[in-house]
């Protein structure tokens, strides 16, 4: 916002260049953040296809690239159905309010040094408050739609978001502990300098662990498998969008995929570092320009195929299951954080002697087991491929 | 407090076993046939569309008796004893006109029964299986042609003149150097691709 400001002419008056400073970055960030659900959906159903041995779309343009956007179009042309009895103005502002809950989070997102709407100085606050919002919009989804199914979904939704909003704030406690700051900016500024300072290494086994907890706490708040059991097909329909067709059901697609990014982006400012790339600010320097939205946008996108890739390996919970992970498991295990990073903050050393170290041999580690399972199970498929080509011939 | 760690152990663990294995399938080989462009390439004994090639018929009708649905339908008259004698491919004389041999593809049940007991081979399953249409009368697929061209030389005298008679499933096995002077398809036929 800032950086708009100063780039306008200092001749414009000062409200037009207030309302353009605000206007641009809002119309930048809501044109990018509606349309990267589509890769999104296209990156969920191509992913869920070759996790169980399938294709995925491949009819709808190259590679069925093209797929979500003729979804798209379908959705808007459809007609929406209004059910007896529903309420018409909460069943009409229900969507609009969960899509802005999952946008309004934007706002304060860093995607660069200067790449921010706006810095708020409770940032992190802002974030949390602002994406509960979407619950609000959700019981009025179910109670606006005069169906019992529809209001089953809203209320389980709204028992978990509101149960997995505490242990997520807990482990995002520990970060603002640990920085001192709740802006999202002050917060990235702190793991300047490459991967072994990011906040997931600090404090070494005690971080990850928090790590784990807020981005299971927030795969709990954004509805998605396994914990989505507002809108568990096998026993709700839908859940609470069981009644709404057309444009608004695209709303609160638009609104799940878009709040998936929001807390994945979230997740990648507290504890990957958001904007900082993962090396060594002297093995990057010499590269002319600084590519801080691309490594944000790089790591919440991992985050999201995580987010993909537990959808297709785990089974739905059951409600008491969900309810146990959250009050018996993740509280506990964020409160004991809390007190124990708290702490050691305020008495202890500002980081333990090995968390670097061990930040960097563990994200090899990983990387290297991912990549090397990888190269395995592709060898062997072309292995596969070459052998039935032999067969047939 | 014991058991609590052991399963908070062994939630995470299993959730780690699941993630590898989905990550090792999502490099894996997709099972996936993109049917119009990619077919299964479908076994040389496989039972889809019956074929019955008209040039070798004797009209005997076995086949219609075999059949448990009644698909196929024959029409058969004794030929008269001035036109020039015709042979099957095997070597059977040819004595009845065929004039009509059709097979209703919608009723037929794809059991094979009715290739067992031809004479001649003459009736077999192809491997082709797209014959789907929208109108059930065009799976009466008709055989008979008005203008066949029957053998007029019996293929089989020359090489095993002493045993004409021989039961229809022995003469491939003796007559099989002999055979392939003649253009017809081999005996065997339903094992033809």
């Amino acid at each position: 916002m800032d950086v708009v400001y100063r780039l306008l002419p200092e001749s414009l008056p000062s409200w037009i260049a207030v309302a353009l400073s605000a206007a641009i970055p809002a119309i930048i960030l809501i044109t990018l953040m509606a349309l990267g659900p589509i890769l999104y959906v296209y990156a969920e159903r191509k992913i869920s296809g070759f996790m169980q041995d399938r294709l995925g779309p491949m009819r709808v343009g190259p590679y069925g690239l093209l797929q979500t956007i003729a979804d798209a179009i379908k959705l808007m042309f459809k007609e929406a159905i209004y059910p007896a009895g529903a309420d018409k103005v909460l069943f009409i502002l229900a969507p609009c309010l969960v899509v802005l809950g999952a946008f309004l989070p934007f706002v304060v997102i860093p995607f660069g040094k200067y790449l921010v709407t706006a810095d708020l100085n409770v940032g992190i606050f802002y974030v949390t408050a602002v994406a509960s919002l979407s619950t609000v919009g959700l019981i009025m989804a179910g109670w606006a739609s005069n169906n019992k199914y529809a209001l089953f979904g809203a209320m389980r939704s709204a028992a978990q978001i509101v149960s997995y909003e505490i242990p997520a704030v807990m482990a995002l406690l520990t970060v603002v502990m640990i920085v001192g700051s709740l802006s999202l900016q002050d917060i990235v500024a702190v793991q300047a300098g490459g991967l072994q300072n990011w906040l997931l290494f600090r404090y070494f086994p005690l971080m990850p662990v928090a790590f784990l907890v807020f981005f299971t706490a927030t795969l709990a708040e954004c509805n998605r498998a396994p914990f989505d059991i507002p809108e568990a097909e096998s026993e709700l329909v839908a859940g609470f969008h069981t009644e709404y067709s057309g444009f608004f059901f695209a709303m609160f697609f638009l609104a799940e995929y878009t709040e998936m990014f929001v807390v994945s982006a979230t997740a990648s400012v507290l504890f990957l570092g958001g904007w900082q790339s993962p090396f060594p600010r002297e093995w990057t320097a010499w590269f002319p320009i600084r590519l801080s939205p691309l490594w944000l946008v790089g790591k919440a996108w991992f985050l999201i195929f995580v987010h993909m890739w537990l959808r297709w390996t785990l089974p739905r919970l059951r409600v008491d299951q969900l309810m146990h992970v959250a009050w018996k498991v993740l509280l506990p295990i964020s409160l004991t954080l809390v007190l124990v990073i708290g702490a050691l903050v305020t008495w202890g050393p500002n980081r333990f002697p090995w968390d670097q170290l061990a930040g960097v041999v563990l994200s090899i580690g990983i990387l290297a087991y991912l990549v090397l399972t990888a190269v395995a199970a592709w060898r062997s498929r072309a292995r596969r491929i070459k052998e039935t080509a032999e067969m047939a011939a | 407090m014991k058991k609590w760690f052991k399963d908070l152990w062994e939630g995470f663990y299993t959730v780690l076993v699941g993630m590898n294995i989905t990550w090792r399938h999502l490099f894996n080989t997709n099972v996936t046939l993109q049917y119009p462009e990619e077919k299964w390439q479908l076994p040389p004994r496989s039972r889809m569309r019956l074929f019955m090639k008209y040039e070798d018929c004797i009209g005997c009708g076995q086949c219609v008796r075999a059949c448990p649905v009644s698909c196929i339908y024959i029409k058969a008259e004794k030929r008269p004893t001035t036109s020039p004698a015709i042979f099957a491919a095997n070597g059977q004389p040819i004595k009845l006109d065929v004039s009509v041999f059709d097979i209703d593809m919608s009723l037929c049940c794809y059991c094979n029964l009715c290739t067992y007991p031809c004479p001649t081979d003459c009736i077999y399953m192809t491997p082709e299986y797209e014959f789907a249409n929208t109108d059930l009368t065009q799976h009466l697929y008709r055989f008979a042609k008005p203008n066949a061209k029957f053998l007029t030389v019996n293929p089989k005298t020359p090489a095993t003149p002493p045993a004409p008679k021989t039961p229809p499933a022995a003469p491939p096995a003796p007559a099989a150097p002999a055979t392939p002077a003649s253009g017809a398809p081999p005996a065997t036929a339903p094992a033809g691709a």
